[in-house]
């Protein structure tokens, strides 16, 4: 309180530059043969939305787990505020968890529950009920706080959860597939709700889903999981548009992959023969070089059937196989370059090509939009 | 209008029909057990509960003396139609008849039995009419007021004997209720019995709570393995049971010989045939009983209420006491409940294991039925503890919002 103001600004700025959470090489075994986490490094910046995306047995719930304090890490060591928490009981470290089940507590109302973080820090019964309210309110559940767990709705109870994960005023909150059990279009409403309640209350929030379209909508940014291992951390845009390898590039959001092989490589471009196909320019990912086997990853909506397809480096003719209309885009299942598979998705705009199935197109995309990623050895 | 009216009033119909076929289904389902129960469980209970203020003996075996002492007073004694009354009921009696009146009237007053057998023998030779003069001189104690008092509380067709008399109470001749002279016998046993199964009860919860909350969490395979090690003193039979514990804790069993090894204790400890023994026994038998109602509430309180709670900033022991407890509560009183009633009527564990000072309510019943054949003290005591253990249910149930088949 009373250090000189220099300490004071020194502190402040040593605590805004460090990341809140630092991983560092920590690794989870049960049985002491598999390894679920595999030496994890990552650190989750102040403030920041992060999800931990991947499938299931990919062990992002684990290292949530170990964060939260109810694993032990077999390996490593977790810095929260720079301090090592390994040995810190779940209790002691402050951190809210919302989890996939709500665990509200049955036997409580919903103010009891929301107020049971505040009663457990002995606050006044003043101070809670002033805390509770407002908890309430941010939630939108104002007049719930008499009914039981039972009479809420999923949507509702999951508000609960949220309102008593923040009411004691967290730095840190963790969150494991909380809309798992709710239908599409509540879970789509959570997911910006609970989006905007982070930014408004600027809590730091580790998410956990298994739900590429859920990560993309909420985070700032994505750790993707895969067999213990974070594949790539980055932005949603970047993961989208540049994913550093074939699991990141087919996890996230839908992809044509096209095995082949590289003809030549430079730089920043390569050339790769596609298998009974034609050549293709793209961009080259990772280390690879003439002779070795690559996928091509091309987004659906990336190729285009136009008949200006003549600027794209990549052009090629192809024959309609299917026709899905989906109100607001076309699928378009066509075969070319030596593929019966090639899936492009076509915005739904007035005066558009009319293609029939059995009609000939010619299909075209720019060298920027198609990746030559190192063949995946699984 | 009246077209929807009609509708929907074949529609009540219709409802009506098909929740009539369903009722009778349940109840072709439910009547072969209702029934089975009925004859051999209700209709014995409420007829040997029944016996305990039964007194067929003495109005079917004076039927003349029991309607005119029902006319008397109690002041002086009675007048000299009962004196004729009971010669005249005397002769007609066959020996049989004779022997359990004089065993009946026994129980009520010591020294009944030789009196009414040496009336009975000379009851020809006396003639009714001079029966007033010629009984006192049979024997003085007719003219013993409270002789005939005796006859006049035991002379109706029921009768509070037995029940006071298990509460160690009797009533005088002149029909008022004082504790009885031989002390507070069964007070006693009933007290004992009531402590044995509390005290029963507190090990198993001491026992069986961390048990089951282990196997409540514990993998499938793990669980089943030690709760089949819980079941097995229902596997074996009472006495290998009991011989197993004999050996183990007699003077020279290995319980001791590990204690003295251990230098623990200087001389062999009494661990059996005594209230040790009883414990140690019953809380063997009775552990399933709490750990399995417990086991299945356990196992609906998610693990994550637990994470939760402690996320939340609470320590270990606020978790369980204001998050863990209030959700296994109605199993812990569930258990307890079918752990106290069922220990109150235990029988053959304080018999094979106990001393004389460890025999609980049953032994007496027993006692009773088989060596005595003193039928109605034997219900009297039974009846007295099926009370009790319905008023234990109703009143603990009640609150404990216990119901037995939300437990399982």
């Amino acid at each position: 309180m009373n250090s000189p103001l220099h300490v004071r600004e020194f502190e402040k700025r040593r605590s805004e530059a460090s990341p809140l959470v630092r991983f560092m090489g920590v690794q989870k075994s049960y049985d002491g043969t598999v390894l679920v986490v595999k030496g994890l490094d990552l650190d989750v910046t102040r403030g920041e939305f992060l999800t931990l995306l991947g499938p299931s047995g990919s062990g992002k719930t684990t290292c949530l787990m170990m964060l939260a304090g109810f694993e032990l890490p077999t390996a490593g060591e977790i810095l929260l505020d720079g301090r090592p928490i390994s040995r810190l009981p779940p209790n002691r470290r402050g951190i809210g968890v919302v989890f996939q089940n709500y665990a509200l507590f049955p036997h409580m109302t919903v103010a009891e529950n929301v107020a049971f973080p505040l009663s457990v820090r002995r606050m006044s019964r003043d101070v809670i009920a002033t805390h509770v309210r407002r908890a309430l309110d941010m939630v939108q559940l104002k007049g719930f706080d008499q009914r039981k767990p039972a009479q809420l709705s999923g949507g509702q109870q999951q508000r609960v959860a949220v309102a008593r994960a923040l009411v004691f005023e967290p730095e840190l909150v963790l969150m494991d597939e909380p809309l798992g059990a709710l239908d599409k279009q509540l879970r789509e409403q959570m997911q910006l709700e609970i989006k905007h309640l982070q930014q408004r209350v600027g809590v730091t929030l580790v998410y956990v889903t298994h739900d590429q379209a859920e990560a993309l909508t909420m985070s700032d940014r994505i750790a993707v999981f895969d067999r213990g291992e974070v594949q790539q951390l980055a932005t949603p845009t970047e993961l989208y548009e540049a994913p550093r390898n074939a699991f990141v590039a087919g996890f996230i959001g839908e992809n044509n992959r096209l095995p082949g092989t590289v003809i030549s490589a430079d730089g920043e471009w390569c050339t790769v023969k596609l298998e009974d196909g034609p050549v293709v320019e793209a961009v080259r990912v990772g280390e690879h070089g003439p002779g070795d086997g690559v996928i091509l990853s091309l987004r659906p909506e990336r190729i285009s059937p136009l008949a200006d397809a003549g600027r794209h480096a990549n052009r090629f003719p192809a024959i309609v196989e299917e026709l899905i209309y989906l109100g607001d885009h076309l699928r378009v299942r066509v075969s070319g370059v030596g593929r019966s598979d090639l899936v492009m998705k076509i915005p739904n705009q007035a005066g558009d090509l009319a293609l029939r199935v059995g009609s000939s197109v010619h299909c075209g995309w720019r060298r920027e939009d198609v990746r030559a990623l190192k063949d995946d050895p699984r | 209008m009246s077209a929807s009216w009609a509708t929907h009033q074949t529609l009540l119909a219709a409802v009506r029909r098909s929740g009539r076929a369903r009722s009778l289904r349940a109840a072709l389902l439910v009547a072969p057990a209702a029934a089975f129960l009925a004859i051999v469980f209700l209709v014995p209970i409420i007829g040997f509960m029944l016996r305990s203020v039964d007194n067929w003996e003495v109005p079917e075996a004076l039927p003349r003396t029991s309607v005119t002492l029902a006319d008397w007073n109690r002041e002086g004694l009675p007048n000299e139609a009962a004196f004729s009354s009971l010669v005249l009921d005397l002769r007609a009696l066959d020996g049989a008849s004779a022997a359990a009146l004089a065993r009946r009237l026994n129980y009520s007053r010591t020294g009944l039995r030789t009196l009414i057998l040496k009336t009975r023998a000379s009851a020809d030779a006396i003639e009714p009419e001079k029966a007033r003069a010629a009984l006192p001189a049979l024997d003085s104690q007719w003219e013993n007021q409270d002789v005939w008092g005796t006859l006049r509380n035991e002379s109706s067709a029921l009768t509070p004997f037995f029940l006071l008399a298990a509460l160690d109470l009797s009533r005088d001749a002149a029909g008022a209720i004082h504790p009885s002279r031989d002390g507070a016998l069964y007070r006693e046993v009933f007290l004992r019995t009531f402590g044995i199964s509390a005290a029963v009860t507190s090990f198993c919860v001491l026992l069986g709570m961390p048990l089951a909350f282990y196997l409540a969490a514990a993998p499938t395979k793990v669980a089943s393995l030690v709760l089949a090690l819980v079941l097995l003193p229902f596997w074996t039979s009472v006495l290998v049971r009991t011989t197993a514990w004999v050996i183990l804790l007699q003077g020279q069993g290995l319980v001791n010989q590990l204690l003295l090894g251990l230098g623990l204790i200087a001389a062999p400890a009494k661990l059996i045939f005594n209230r040790i023994g009883v414990y140690v026994a019953m809380t063997h038998v009775m552990l399933p009983f709490f750990v399995l109602p417990l086991y299945g509430v356990m196992r609906r309180v998610p693990r994550e209420h637990l994470r939760a709670a402690a996320s939340l900033g609470a320590p270990p022991l606020l978790v369980f006491r204001k998050v863990y407890l209030p959700q296994i509560l109605p199993g812990v009183m569930a258990g307890a409940l079918l752990v106290f009633v069922t220990s109150l009527g235990y029988y053959i564990t304080p018999a094979l294991v106990g001393g004389p000072s460890d025999q609980m309510v049953s032994y007496f019943v027993g006692f009773f039925t088989n060596e005595s054949v003193n039928w109605g003290m034997a219900a009297a005591l039974g009846s007295l503890l099926l009370a009790a253990v319905v008023g234990i249910y109703v009143a603990l149930a009640g609150p404990a919002n216990i119901n037995p088949a939300r437990t399982v």
